[in-house]
């Protein structure tokens, strides 16, 4: 094999790999993404069934309800709107009314969030960005110092 | 008294870093030997006064002296002495202080034991230690100072965060950082190399141990970080690609890389440039780990400590780093002496491919990690990057590297013979089907390309076997011949197959969990039971108990198979007093089929609760991989040739010999 096809190899290797990546990546950047929205957004949009969204906000006082089995239902807010959410399972330690939750799952036909899982903040100073900017925005924000402190997304 | 005395150490360490980076630098190029041999010293001052001050820290903390306000934050007298040390670590300030204490501590070991080093590339090194040491120092010293007094000192501290407190995590963080830092002395090598516009087959010889041991470190310290994340968070899964977790395994696939294409600067004294920048993006990689988790710009749950100001710092000390690392290789790697082109089949060029499809991947977990980052803010839109992408664009990346595993090693250099070496992997491939039509007719319902998988993982560890017993001529030569080759083969050769198998078992493990995982979320009575994967679990009820510094609720499950009393499994809610927080216990059977995995949930009406149980089969072979591939480490470690004073002999025509083959 002569030095020139070598080469040939060489560098035919890599861009078929590197291809292969960025094609990959692009693919997955279409279909597995996942936007993270607040009640006042989803209020303005159409979603699908299908698309998997994150729902951020805060847990409503008095909304949480446990219904037949492991099931829970409970109001997330952003102090402008409110959407019902329905989740089965064991809710993480730190969840709590009136704290920052984030919910993943789907908006049903019947205008309630199901959730398959369930982020809550993972300490005391824990609040989850995407939640401070809403409740900010909101006009909704406690700020209690360090959890402001904490996202240097929520002020853009 | 101690804590100001640490304080000072502190900044004297400071000094003698400046001292360390400056002279040694003028020394090598006045070429005045007096002046480069202030390194060695320095450097060893340095880790001796950084160990001091971290000493000084951590006295405070064993003492409880909550006059200092790190340990007053941090700690509790009530916390059991394990956590009190480890709880140094466990904040930002004290895990800094660790960071600096590792990397002087790589930096004296190399003065010390790098006798064999030349005079010039040793100085050199150690002034690019110093010059990292520098920036850190100065960055402990004026954000996170973990030495600050509060007058009057409080009564009592304000605890550490309950997941903290965990013997697995007592001891994640410094291995963790000993596997980033650690490949800082790729990285000074690398820049010293560049100083110096010279590199030969030996630089490649004394950079391998220091990698290694760096990369032993970091396998351990990701394995132990989802080990604990696996059991501790109650969530049952092991791995999440969060973007802290990406953070530690971006240098590790990095420094898998550098490892092999270290080898073929070694034994072929080609990829030099590649291996330079690649030493270069492993440390900015290590860099940018240490950024994103102690920035707080991650939107992680798992980001404890956050600090935006801090974060500006340690991204200019970034910039300076990797920026002024990539403008001295742009500039000098020119100078530098070009290996050859070799052939596409041979060991240097499977092991091309191995950088290439690793330095690929570890591209694409890249992308996924800094995306919603700068899509953020550039656009203010939020998303989030989670499994399924990394699902899609890394697995596909990584299974032809497996795939292709089994068959680097049976390549000759310079010229291999694909044929041969598939002839030499005809048992392995008989195995792996045999195996993956077994599996295929064991789990008819699907997953359908799980048994796919599971045929990889065997592939692989039969390959690696396949090679030892191809290099003893197992099936050629007469007992005694096969055992004496079995004695004189090179650890470094045991270590490598040792290290693939690893990478088997883990694929097995990983695999067999995330397709055959089985889950129950029950609300469950005291008296009643639910089923699972064969195992029936009684809930028995559950009970107050008191531990050291919290109170939990034990629940207690009888498990039976096939009727006959099995185990007994406790899974509590702890409620930690000082910190008012609540974690998760979850009640783990370890077996060889699989884990059963129970997780108390919240009370409900009528004494029942909500309880989640998991069978996730095999999965204790994810971190029995881990441990088989610290342990190759280990191995190809203690080979003669990696050993300290052993260049030169290795240098000698014999044992390039036995090596090269």
């Amino acid at each position: 094999m002569t030095r020139k096809q070598r080469r040939g190899v060489l560098i035919g290797t890599c861009l078929v790999v590197l291809g292969l990546a960025v094609g990959l990546v692009l693919y997955a950047m279409r279909d597995s993404i996942v936007f993270f929205y607040s009640p006042s957004d989803i209020a303005e949009m159409q979603l699908a069934p299908t698309q998997r969204i994150r729902l951020g906000g805060l847990v409503e006082m008095g909304s949480v309800e446990r219904a037949e089995g492991t099931t829970i239902r409970f109001v997330i807010t952003d102090g402008g709107k409110t959407l019902p959410v329905t989740f089965t399972g064991v809710l993480p330690d730190l969840f709590r009314e009136g704290q920052g939750v984030i919910a993943e799952g789907t908006v049903q036909a019947d205008g309630v969030f199901h959730a398959d899982s369930v982020l809550a903040k993972h300490d005391e100073n824990y609040m989850p960005p995407e939640v401070a900017a809403k409740l900010k925005a909101n006009g909704m924000w406690r700020g209690d110092g360090e959890a402001g402190g904490a996202s240097p997304q929520a002020t853009n | 008294m101690i804590a100001e005395v640490g304080h000072y150490a502190l900044i004297l360490a400071l000094g003698v870093a400046i001292v360390q980076t400056i002279v040694p630098l003028i020394g090598t190029r006045l070429r005045d030997p007096q002046l480069t041999s202030v390194a060695v010293p320095a450097a060893q001052a340095e880790f001796t006064l950084i160990g001091f001050a971290f000493m000084a820290l951590m006295t405070a903390y064993v003492t409880s002296d909550f006059s200092v306000a790190n340990v007053w934050q941090n700690s509790h007298s009530a916390k059991p002495m394990l956590y009190k040390i480890s709880g140094m670590w466990g904040n930002h300030e004290g895990s800094m202080l660790l960071w600096v204490l590792i990397l002087a501590l790589f930096g004296a070991a190399v003065a010390t034991f790098g006798k064999n080093l030349p005079r010039q590339l040793q100085a050199n090194v150690l002034a690019v230690q110093g010059s990292i040491a520098v920036a850190f120092l100065l960055f402990i010293i004026t954000t996170s100072n973990p030495f600050i007094r509060i007058d009057p000192a409080p009564f009592d501290g304000q605890g550490l965060n309950p997941v903290l407190q965990d013997p697995a995590l007592a001891f994640h963080p410094p291995f963790l950082y000993a596997g980033y830092v650690g490949f800082s002395m790729a990285f000074s090598f690398a820049v010293a190399a560049l100083i110096d516009g010279r590199i030969d087959a030996a630089w490649a010889r004394w950079v391998r141990p220091w990698t290694l041991a760096a990369w032993m470190c970091l396998t351990l310290g990701v394995a132990m970080g989802s080990w604990w994340a696996y059991y501790e968070l109650g969530w049952g899964g092991f791995w999440f690609w969060d973007p802290v977790e990406n953070a530690s395994f971006m240098p590790w696939l990095a420094g898998t890389a550098l490892l092999h294409s270290a080898l073929v600067m070694e034994k072929r004294d080609a990829l030099k440039v590649w291996t330079i920048l690649l030493a270069i993006i492993t440390f900015s990689l290590s860099l940018m780990g240490t950024f994103l988790v102690r920035s707080g710009v991650l939107t992680s749950v798992h980001a404890f400590a956050v600090d935006p100001e801090r974060g500006v710092f340690i991204l200019a000390i970034m910039g300076v780093f990797i920026g002024g690392a990539l403008a001295l290789f742009a500039w000098r790697a020119p100078l530098l002496t070009q290996g050859g082109l070799f052939a596409p089949i041979s060991r240097e060029g499977s092991l091309v491919l191995n950088n290439l499809l690793l330095t690929v991947a570890c591209a694409a977990v890249l992308v996924g990690t800094l995306y919603p980052l700068a899509l953020e803010s550039l656009t203010g839109d939020k998303i989030s990057v989670g499994p399924p992408f990394f699902n899609l664009t890394f697995v596909p990346l990584i299974v032809p590297l497996l795939i292709a595993m089994p068959f680097g090693p049976l390549l000759a250099w310079k010229r291999g013979d694909l044929l041969a070496a598939a002839q030499r992997l005809t048992a392995a491939a008989v195995v792996s089907l045999a195996v993956i039509i077994v599996v295929l007719a064991l789990n008819q319902n699907g997953p359908w390309l799980a048994p796919l998988g599971i045929g990889i993982g065997v592939w692989v560890i039969v390959g690696a076997a396949t090679e030892i017993a191809y290099r003893v001529k197992m099936f050629d030569a007469s007992g005694e011949e096969v055992w004496r080759r079995l004695r004189n083969l090179p650890r470094a050769a045991y270590g490598g197959a040792l290290a693939h198998a690893g990478v088997g078992l883990m694929v097995i493990g990983l695999v067999a969990t995330s397709a055959w995982r089985e889950e129950r979320i029950v609300a469950l009575a005291p008296g009643s039971s639910v089923d699972i994967a064969g195992y029936q679990l009684t809930f028995k009820g559950v009970e107050p108990r008191i531990g050291p510094n919290y109170r939990e609720r034990v629940g207690t499950f009888d498990i039976s198979r096939g009727g006959k009393q099995f185990t007994v499994l406790h899974p509590s809610k702890r409620e930690f007093i000082v910190e008012r927080n609540t974690t998760t216990e979850s009640g783990i059977h370890n077996g060889w089929r699989g884990d059963l995995y129970a997780v108390l949930g919240d009370e409900l009406k009528d004494g029942a609760f909500t309880v989640r149980v998991y069978f996730n089969p095999l999965v204790r072979l994810i971190w029995i991989g881990a441990l088989v591939m610290f342990f190759a480490g280990a191995v190809s470690l203690s080979d003669r040739r990696l050993r300290v004073g052993a260049p030169k002999r290795a240098r000698s025509k014999a044992a390039t010999a036995t090596a090269g083959k």
